[in-house]
């Protein structure tokens, strides 16, 4: 078969430091191909370079046997080739049709918009999607599943020949997940080739055709999917062993074998306005407690609630001292702490450096004579920098520039600090990198057996099912069942999560 | 170590690399007057210059903390023709009641915008307009439009004439010890640190307990109280409260911050480098003076505002120019 895009030899690196070496990529018309590779293998800057935001050092690059000359992003999207980006790169306050069309709209013959036809389009293309929205909307009255199969529809608008997508589920539930894979095979019945990067192994299986694995700025290998295995993904990724990962296990985690001490933390019956309908939880000293469901059962609102976030309308939180929880600054004087799922909006203070980021939520505790002991303040983040082995060019360094995966074992530490006793984690490894998803939860693991309580709310049932030694399963804001490790199994899990969903439609 | 003891002037550079473009300019600007004109680097004209100055720089300092936190404080100027009002009426009972009293009436306008940004939560821009034109209607009511005299008996006016400990203006004295009491609050208390931290992300600051709420009631006292400080010094340097006065001056405040590198959506910035700004903003208008008295060229008001307007945007580019430049030797 002819390939569409033709990858070879590229290289780019900036300023001195190589990003990519002799890299080759070659995606076929109508297939789905996947990238994978842990954070800094280069994936977004080959990428950046088919797009046209980055310009190659060498290399080549073909679309269907032509040289393609690429500098701009928009000569990219002239070429067919078109980019759904993690942080959406649409216009919210714009209706639908607009964002649909923009740059690109059909015109009457005055040469004025013609909106009727635009909006006509627009809605054909979402009803090939199997979408049904009022188009005429503002955009950002949407769900973010809706705005990325806009962005598609955009993609498809223009005629893409391939469709480019940067973890395109990692803000998605499962429903809307299952959606946007129907538009993804979709979009491969009409020959559109999709470039799909994930850091969900399972997506692959389920969507990819082939799967391109990149390493320290090369591409180390292509197979089709169907003859990989998920373990031989990872050694490859990693550059290891696929048998000394198998001794591990796929998470750093496992539950059910500690020896849980005293009740920390009950929480019973809790009910609120953001959907809580009678959710109980109890941690104990030295367990992991996953909170399993389904996204919207409840898991997150039930954390917000435990921390003093969200006001209870009925039931209650007691801490093990006989006090109620009211807000975030008593839950932490009492020994919480709460690894937020959003790491760019309510987690890191991006100007800041990693010294004052992992000091801040300490600092009311790092006062002396009403000032900020500076001296104990450098030496706590140097422990935590090297403890968590965060990988920085010093502790001045602003966090921003660090990766994914340093950020959020800045945010750990920034936790830690504080010792808590009991430490709510959500999501803790979503859009890491596997690399760093393992050192995240030898952390974790590390803690909880010093005596540390954790609440783990994650989308990865592996995760859960691994790291848990009890899984609270979570129903429409309810508590419905309680399982409990070594025993666990995935499907076990889901059978939980899968049963209780019947009984409650039936 | 000595590195976890020692003040490192290498690394507070680094960390301040954002600000460099406006203390670059400002010797720049320093070196060409001093070349330029004979009375310049003169005990005259610094004390004078430094006198008409204090009230800007102490209001710049002030905005610098409100949009620090991602607000904005519009009612600063309007602040400052009201409490010198205030002040002018209660100069007869000497300085010692006039400056409490107008720095008062400041942080009462102050508390007011924290109260409706805080509590009500109006959005800083909207609230402070508002407080911008209260402010303004209640200088002009309780003045009846004309300037209030201060009274020439009292020791009021001895703040911008007579000399502190024989050495400077009492203004240039109070106005340095305000400011390096914020720049100790913003840099070394935690206060401080968290007043960037709501700039840089309100939610997660929220999330590690720290006192949101009580960071944005300080920022706007502050500015409040400044804004009164900046009122008495009007009085005393125009012998006179000014009720039509003020009018502009949060832009000018707004420029100053902005001039030393302070990101206006919050976040990152300094007190050091706002002075250098407020400083830097008048010089312009002192240099183009010192033109004008040699004779050669004539220059409006008018005229000098627009060349302040083409100097701040040279410094704001050459500002912009110099971070992604370092940004980039960063990547």
């Amino acid at each position: 078969m002819n390939d569409l895009i033709q990858m070879t030899g590229i290289g780019k690196s900036f300023a001195g430091i190589i990003a990519l070496q002799n890299t080759s990529l070659a995606i076929r018309p109508g297939e789905v191909h996947a990238i994978i590779g842990q954070n800094g293998a280069g994936k977004s800057t080959l990428i950046k370079i088919l797009t046209g935001v980055y310009r190659r050092d060498e290399g080549e690059v073909r679309m269907n046997g032509k040289p393609l000359a690429i500098s701009t992003p928009r000569e990219a999207q002239d070429a067919g080739i078109a980019t759904i980006y993690q942080e959406l790169s649409l216009v919210p306050l714009r209706s639908v049709t607009e964002n649909v069309v923009m740059g690109y709209e059909p015109r009457n013959r005055l040469g004025l918009i013609d909106w009727k036809a635009a909006h006509a389009r627009t809605r054909e293309i979402l009803a090939r999607f199997g979408v049904k929205v009022d188009v005429t909307r503002q955009l950002g009255s949407y769900s973010t599943a809706i705005q990325q199969l806009v962005a598609i529809a955009r993609a498809v608008s223009l005629e893409a020949k391939l469709v480019i997508m940067d973890e395109a589920t990692s803000s998605l539930d499962d429903q809307e997940i299952e959606t946007l894979f129907s538009v993804v095979r979709n979009l491969r019945e009409s020959g559109v080739a999709v470039l799909y990067i994930s850091h969900f192994l399972d997506e692959l299986y389920r969507i990819c055709d082939r799967v391109t694995i990149m390493r320290d700025g090369r591409t180390v290998a292509t197979h089709d999917v169907a003859q990989t295995t998920k373990l031989g993904l990872v050694s490859e990724m990693l550059g290891r062993d696929a048998r000394e990962i198998q001794a591990v296990g796929l998470t750093a985690l496992s539950g059910g074998h500690g020896q849980p001490g005293e009740v920390l933390l009950e929480a019973q019956d809790m009910r609120s306005r953001t959907g809580l309908r009678g959710a109980s939880v109890t941690v104990r000293r030295r367990e992991i407690v996953g909170l399993g469901g389904l996204l919207g059962s409840g898991r997150t609102e039930a954390a917000r609630a435990i921390f003093g976030l969200d006001p209870l309308t009925g039931g209650r939180v007691v801490h093990h001292g006989g006090v109620r929880i009211d807000n975030p600054a008593q839950a932490i004087a009492l020994g919480m702490g709460f690894l937020t799922e959003d790491r760019k909006a309510d987690g890191i203070i991006p100007h800041m450096s990693v010294r004052e980021n992992i000091s801040l939520a300490l600092l009311p505790r790092l006062r002396r004579l009403g000032a900020v002991d500076r001296a104990r303040e450098r030496k706590l983040a140097q422990h935590y920098i090297d403890a968590l082995q965060i990988k920085t060019a010093g502790m001045e360094q602003p966090i921003r520039e660090l990766s994914g995966g340093n950020q959020q074992k800045v945010l750990l530490a920034r936790w830690l600090a504080l010792e808590p006793e009991i430490l709510i984690l959500d999501e803790p490894t979503r859009g890491v990198d596997v690399g760093a998803k393992f050192e995240i939860q030898s952390i974790i693991r590390k803690q909880v057996a010093q005596g540390l309580a954790v609440l783990l709310i994650s989308s990865e049932f592996e995760e859960l099912v691994e790291g848990a030694d009890r899984i609270v399963v979570l129903q429409d804001g309810r508590s419905v069942s309680e399982l409990q490790n070594p025993g666990v199994t995935e499907d076990a899990l889901i059978g939980a999560i899968a049963h209780q969903h019947e009984r409650n439609v039936a | 170590m000595a590195d976890t003891n020692t003040f490192d002037l290498r690394r507070y550079l680094k960390g301040g690399g954002h600000s460099f473009g406006v203390w670059a300019a400002l010797v720049i600007v320093v070196l060409f007057g001093l070349m330029r004109y004979d009375n310049f680097g003169g005990a005259y004209n610094i004390s004078s210059f430094l006198n008409y100055n204090a009230m800007f720089i102490v209001i710049s300092v002030g905005m610098c903390f409100v949009i620090l936190t991602g607000g904005i404080d519009l009612s600063v100027g309007s602040v400052a023709a009201f409490t010198s009002v205030v002040a002018a009426y209660l100069s007869p009972y000497g300085i010692q009641v006039a400056l409490p009293g107008a720095v008062l009436a400041g942080l009462a306008i102050g508390g007011l915008n924290a109260f409706f940004v805080v509590a009500m939560r109006i959005p800083p821009f909207i609230a402070t307009l508002a407080t911008m034109l209260g402010a303004k209607g209640g200088a002009l009511v309780i003045s009846g439009a004309q300037t209030i005299a201060i009274d020439w008996e009292s020791n009021f006016t001895k703040l911008g004439m007579e000399k502190a400990f024989g050495l400077l203006p009492w203004t240039i004295v109070i106005t340095a010890v305000v400011v390096v009491a914020l720049w100790i609050v913003l840099e070394f208390t935690s206060l401080g640190r968290t007043v960037l931290a709501v700039g840089g992300g309100e939610d997660a600051t929220m999330m590690m307990g720290l006192g949101v709420a009580r960071a944005k009631v300080f920022v706007y006292l502050l500015s409040g109280g400044c804004g009164g400080l900046a009122g008495v010094f009007l009085a005393s340097g125009f012998g006179a409260g000014q009720p039509l006065e003020g009018v502009g001056w949060e832009l000018s405040a707004i420029a100053s911050v902005v001039v030393g590198g302070t990101l206006l959506t919050g976040g990152m910035g300094s007190v050091a480098a706002t002075v250098a700004g407020a400083l830097l903003l008048g010089l312009v208008f002192n240099i183009l003076n010192f033109e004008n008295g040699r004779g050669v060229i004539s220059l409006s008001a008018y005229w000098q505002m627009v060349i302040r307007g083409g100097f701040l945007f040279a410094v704001i580019l050459l500002q912009s120019q110099l971070t992604t430049r370092t940004r980039r030797a960063a990547e």
